[in-house]
């Protein structure tokens, strides 16, 4: 496997520099495996993971997830659909599920009559989907990874022992 | 008024030594709040998977708070039978062969109390885990320390064996892959250790914490070698691949008559292992190897991260094929293991073990963990270079 793609794996937040130290490559050949998995489209880009409940300037913004139910187009199935409700803004991911329903998304919005307003006018409205459920997020407990609570730390562990 | 009441301790436990890792646990200690970065652990740095720690709150609540039999529950002896089977290719049965202990420690000793008579000898490699030789000293029993070295990879050879015996030699300690040096011994050289064991009749005592960290080529236990089983006792535990230290819970496998007498002593000392730790390494047997797997990728890239750094900053360092231990040496620019670790601690601020805490022949090496974060160990190893490279008269 790439080296890069394992660190990446690894969920941490390594440098490219840091990378480098690691994987004991130089930074150009970092940069290098990081081009290629953009090429690969394997690497998509970088996002920060934020805990936005602590930072008051961010205002209400408001989460939901969607469950959408679609009748399948002759010829594309799901995916014509699928890609194109994708392409909305508010759209923050979009994954074909197995079981009750057909697609689940994940939507941002700055406030409830938006996120409202995009499932009346824009998810329902477009041809195949039959329907919709709606579930707003009320507190989020982990996220990327990351534990939101102040998670858990070694910080009790002795400096030296045997 | 202490030494008054002196009087009343057991001369053998007022004659032994301090460990050397408390003189430097309490230099470590002087400096709290300095972003001292500390490569002087000898536990990981990962918390216990969270899985394993659930299984301890559901069994405090199913009310799980008696003692459970002297051996251990009868659940996790067949976990850790059919987890040694398939690990290390030794058959013991759960009934008898095998007893729960509180880490490796308590089964170590139960080894020295069941099996030593005053004076006989034990033969252990050094460097090693500081506790051996206390632990010999402790039942009146005598400590045969066989060197291992650099040039060796610190595995333990049959010819510093052979050239270390002497008579009344009756039981020989190991601990592969070792703790401070990360040498451990491939197929061949245990084969010929295997040979002079059944030669000299020695008991063989193998401590295999760390064979689940082995990076390069497998881990052979010695138990699994032929005519072994019978002269061997097994010793392992969970505190290192599971991430388990502070839940201290272990175990031993061997010959009937031997796990019969570690019981005797452990009925009579320590009763039973906790009952909530035993509940958390029955989880962490079941369900529990992909975290250890996980851990050890890690673990192997840090190895690689701080051996290729300490050698390209001047401190000779083999590569350990297992533990998270890294054994460079301090020889080749010019300091002994104590000067290199003190002015390590107070001018840079990274802590080191001197190789001497863990025996005479740990001089001119330090010991650094490398069970924690890529960020701190690169920080780390930039401190040491700085080190290195200042001028000092």
């Amino acid at each position: 496997m790439n080296p890069v793609l394992k660190l990446l794996l690894e969920g941490g937040r390594l440098t490219t520099a840091q990378m480098a130290q690691v994987a004991g490559i130089s930074v150009a050949e970092v940069e290098q495996h990081l081009e290629q998995l953009k090429k690969d489209k394997i690497f998509l880009g970088w996002r920060p993971v934020l805990d936005l409940s602590r930072e008051a300037a961010a205002g209400a913004a408001v989460r939901a997830v969607i469950e959408v139910k679609l009748t399948p187009e002759r010829g594309g199935g799901f995916n014509n659909l699928a890609q194109r409700l994708a392409k909305f803004d508010e759209v923050e991911s979009c994954h074909l599920m197995s079981g009750g329903y057909d697609l689940l998304v994940f939507v941002n919005a700055p406030t409830l009559q938006k996120a409202a307003a995009f499932v009346s006018e824009k998810l329902s409205t477009l041809g195949g989907v039959l329907s919709t459920s709606t579930h707003f997020l009320l507190r989020s407990y982990k996220e990327g990874g990351f534990l939101l609570d102040g998670g858990e730390g070694s910080g009790d562990r002795l400096n030296v022992s045997p | 008024m202490s030494t008054t009441s002196n009087r009343w301790v057991a001369s053998h436990v007022a004659t032994l030594p301090r460990s050397g890792i408390r003189d430097f646990f309490e230099l470590v200690a002087k400096m709290k709040g300095q972003d001292v970065i500390s490569l002087g652990v000898g536990e990981p740095d990962f918390t216990t998977p969270w899985h394993v720690r659930k299984a301890a709150i559901t069994a405090l609540e199913e009310g799980k708070t008696y003692y459970t039999s002297n051996l251990g529950m009868i659940e996790l002896r067949r976990a850790v039978a059919t987890y040694v089977t398939e690990h290390f290719g030794v058959n013991y049965r759960p009934d008898d062969q095998i007893i729960i202990t509180v880490g490796v420690s308590e089964a170590l000793d139960l080894c020295f109390r069941a099996f030593c008579n005053p004076g006989d000898k034990v033969m252990y490699h050094q460097p090693c885990y500081v506790s051996y030789h206390p632990s010999i000293s402790l039942v009146h029993a005598e400590g045969v320390a066989v060197p291992t070295y650099a040039k060796d990879n610190f595995a333990l050879t049959a010819e510093a064996l052979r050239a270390a015996w002497v008579p009344g030699c009756k039981i020989l300690m190991l601990n592969l892959p070792c703790n401070p040096t990360g040498g451990t011994c491939d197929r061949a050289q245990l084969e010929a250790i295997a040979a002079f064991c059944r030669e000299k009749d020695l008991l063989v005592l193998s401590d295999e914490i760390y064979s689940e960290l082995t990076f390069d080529g497998t881990h052979t236990s010695i138990a699994s070698l032929p005519g072994m089983e019978e002269r061997t006792v097994f010793l392992h535990g969970f505190s290192k691949a599971f991430a388990m230290t502070g839940w201290r819970i272990g175990y031993a496998c061997g010959p009937t008559a031997l796990i019969d007498a570690m019981m005797k002593v452990h009925q009579y000392s320590m009763m039973c292992a906790s009952i909530i730790a035993q509940e958390a390494a029955l989880e962490a047997l079941q369900n529990g190897w992909e975290n250890v797997c996980e851990m050890r990728d890690q673990y192997h890239r840090r190895r690689d991260l701080v051996v290729r750094r300490f050698n390209e900053i001047g401190l000779t360092c083999h590569s350990p094929r297992g533990s998270f231990y890294a054994f460079p040496s301090t020889q080749g620019i010019g300091m002994s293991e104590k000067d290199f670790a003190v002015g390590l601690l107070k001018e840079q601020k990274v802590a080191v073990v001197p190789g001497t805490a863990f025996g005479a022949n740990g001089t001119g090496h330090v010991r650094a963990c490398f069970a924690t974060s890529y960020e701190q160990l690169i920080v780390a190893c930039d401190r040491i270079e700085r080190f290195v490279q200042s001028p000092r008269a």
